[in-house]
């Protein structure tokens, strides 16, 4: 059987803003190939640890390895993909551009975009299914496609791990079920990192889930695959809880 | 109005329509796409600040003023980079230590001040050879800027936090924009003043936006709409002796009313259809 890397490396993690420490000791290693979900309640540290993954913060006290390299080193394997509902959508740009935004590097200022460019990121929108809306305006796209279009763009640039904050937010049951069928599909290469309030849907698509509520609890939903892979819609909160509560390790 | 061509001052006022046309188009669709619509009224009225400092001090108005509103943009960028929420705060404040620093400098300095009138409501007939020198020279700066860097502004006007991630140094360009935002509202004063500056430089970009698909086209459009607008503006004001500032904004504010009439009977007429 094949030995998997650790893809993200976080040990005697803390952070605090102002005088109040939002997270505490965190320790958490995510393989390649996982899908793990980031679970928790509002304010509990969620997005602020999907920043100090990012870099967007200067974490106070422990480390943060990514292929077993720092942090800052390998950062460009890590891809981002914001919330569809912070997507200005009275911005004039068209989906392509969307996509090649991907490519922004120190040689690549000037207006035009090369052939390579083009062909590079049609195929990435022909991952999320999305290649025949390449020269749509972004703004004329419902929410599910313009979700579509960030997860293209992540794929753009090559990235080993893909973060993701609440993907699903304000989308129909229909779009979330697309969305997390297509992450699933790319989960066979790239490792992929969720944040999400949509229990009952995430959780049957991920292999491994973290609780955080300033302090991290580990969950290995791969004890509880069957159980996971029947819920529906309508299984309520406090039970999806109860089940997550069994896998935890 | 074709032999008043043969006027110098009517030249001047032509090309520089047309170099602060470019600019404004430029600068506007950057404004609007990043929000910053109150911060160019801001810094529009903050300048006032540096008509006062270049009449009390007796200095060239344009390079004054261009340099206090550099001043105050730098102060603008460096309060907010952390925290754009504070932006509305932080330009009122400068908005209104700008205006009461620049009347009373305009009060205590003896005499009658006719340059202060032009400022307030724009002077296009009264722009000298070396005023459209300073206007091409900032036009090829911010032509270069933008040539050299349009995906890093499209990057960091879209969506910073990705910018960001990119390795884009986007506090960098947020000043950059900022910077290019207030020197063109001061170029703008000259043209049609202080008090309709922000009209220039969102009424023909509102237009532009109706059409564009990319934030390029937008520049373009917004640019080609405020030259036609300029010059008609300008039309009017000859042929009819009206005030040029106001007569061009006038001229766009009618466009942008029939644009939007249109619009609105162009949705209406294809809902009925289907």
């Amino acid at each position: 059987m094949q030995t998997l890397n650790n893809a993200i490396d976080i040990k005697d993690l803390y952070f605090k803003y102002d005088e109040e420490f939002v997270l505490k000791n965190i320790n958490l290693k995510v393989k390649e190939k996982d899908f793990l979900t980031i679970l928790g309640p509002n304010g509990g540290g969620k997005s602020t640890l999907i920043k100090l993954i990012l870099g967007i913060e200067k974490l106070h006290k422990g480390s943060i390895n990514i292929f077993n390299k720092a942090l800052l080193k390998e950062r460009q394997h890590i891809a981002y993909v914001p919330q569809n509902t912070n997507v200005n959508t009275h911005f004039p740009i068209k989906v392509l551009e969307v996509v090649m935004m991907a490519q922004n590097c120190m040689k690549k200022r000037f207006f035009f975009y090369s052939k390579d460019e083009k062909i590079e990121a049609l195929n990435a929108l022909k991952k999320v299914n999305m290649q025949e809306y390449a020269n749509k305006k972004m703004g004329e796209l419902s929410g599910g496609q313009r979700q579509k279009v960030l997860i293209a763009r992540a794929l753009f640039g090559n990235a080993k791990i893909i973060l993701l904050d609440e993907p699903t937010s304000s989308l129909d049951i229909l779009s979330c079920e697309q969305i997390y069928k297509i992450l699933k599909k790319l989960n066979a290469c790239i490792t992929i990192i969720v944040i999400s309030h949509d229990l009952s849907l995430v959780l049957k698509y991920a292999n491994k889930a973290v609780y955080i509520n300033k302090e991290l609890s580990f969950h290995d939903l791969s004890k509880m695959k069957d159980e996971f892979a029947n819920l529906n819609s309508n299984t309520c909160e406090i039970e999806l809880l109860q089940m997550l509560g069994r896998c935890k390790c | 109005m074709l032999e008043a061509l043969e006027y110098t001052f009517i030249q001047n006022a032509l090309i520089s329509g047309f170099i602060i046309s470019i600019i404004s188009g430029i600068i506007g669709s950057l404004i609007v796409v990043n929000r910053m619509v109150f911060l160019s009224g801001g810094i529009a009225h903050s300048a006032y600040g540096g008509i006062g400092l270049s009449i009390y001090f007796s200095l060239p108005m344009l390079l004054t003023t261009s340099l206090f509103s550099i001043v105050v943009t730098l102060f603008i960028a460096i309060l907010t980079y952390k925290n754009r929420e504070k932006l509305d705060s932080i330009i009122g404040l400068t908005w209104a230590i700008g205006m009461s620093f620049g009347i009373l400098l305009v009060d205590i300095t003896p005499g009658y001040h006719a340059d202060l009138i032009s400022y307030l409501f724009g002077s296009i007939l009264a722009v000298s050879s070396d005023d459209i020198m300073f206007m091409s020279s900032i036009l090829f700066v911010i032509l270069f800027i933008l040539v050299c860097f349009y995906r890093d502004i499209l990057a960091v006007s879209y969506d910073t936090t990705y910018a960001n991630l990119r390795g884009i140094r986007t506090r960098i360009f947020y000043t950059v924009i900022l910077l290019m935002a207030s020197i063109s509202i001061v170029i703008a004063i000259k043209i049609v003043g202080l008090i309709l500056v922000i009209a220039l430089l969102s009424i023909p970009t509102y237009i532009a936006s109706r059409f564009a698909s990319s934030l390029l086209e937008m520049m373009l459009y917004s640019a080609t709409f405020s030259s036609v607008f300029t010059v008609v503006g300008l039309f009017f004001s000859y042929t009819y002796d009206l005030s040029s500032g106001p007569s061009i904004i006038l001229i766009s504010s009618l466009c942008m009313f029939v644009q939007i009439v249109f619009e609105k009977i162009y949705k209406k007429t294809k809902n009925k259809i289907h």
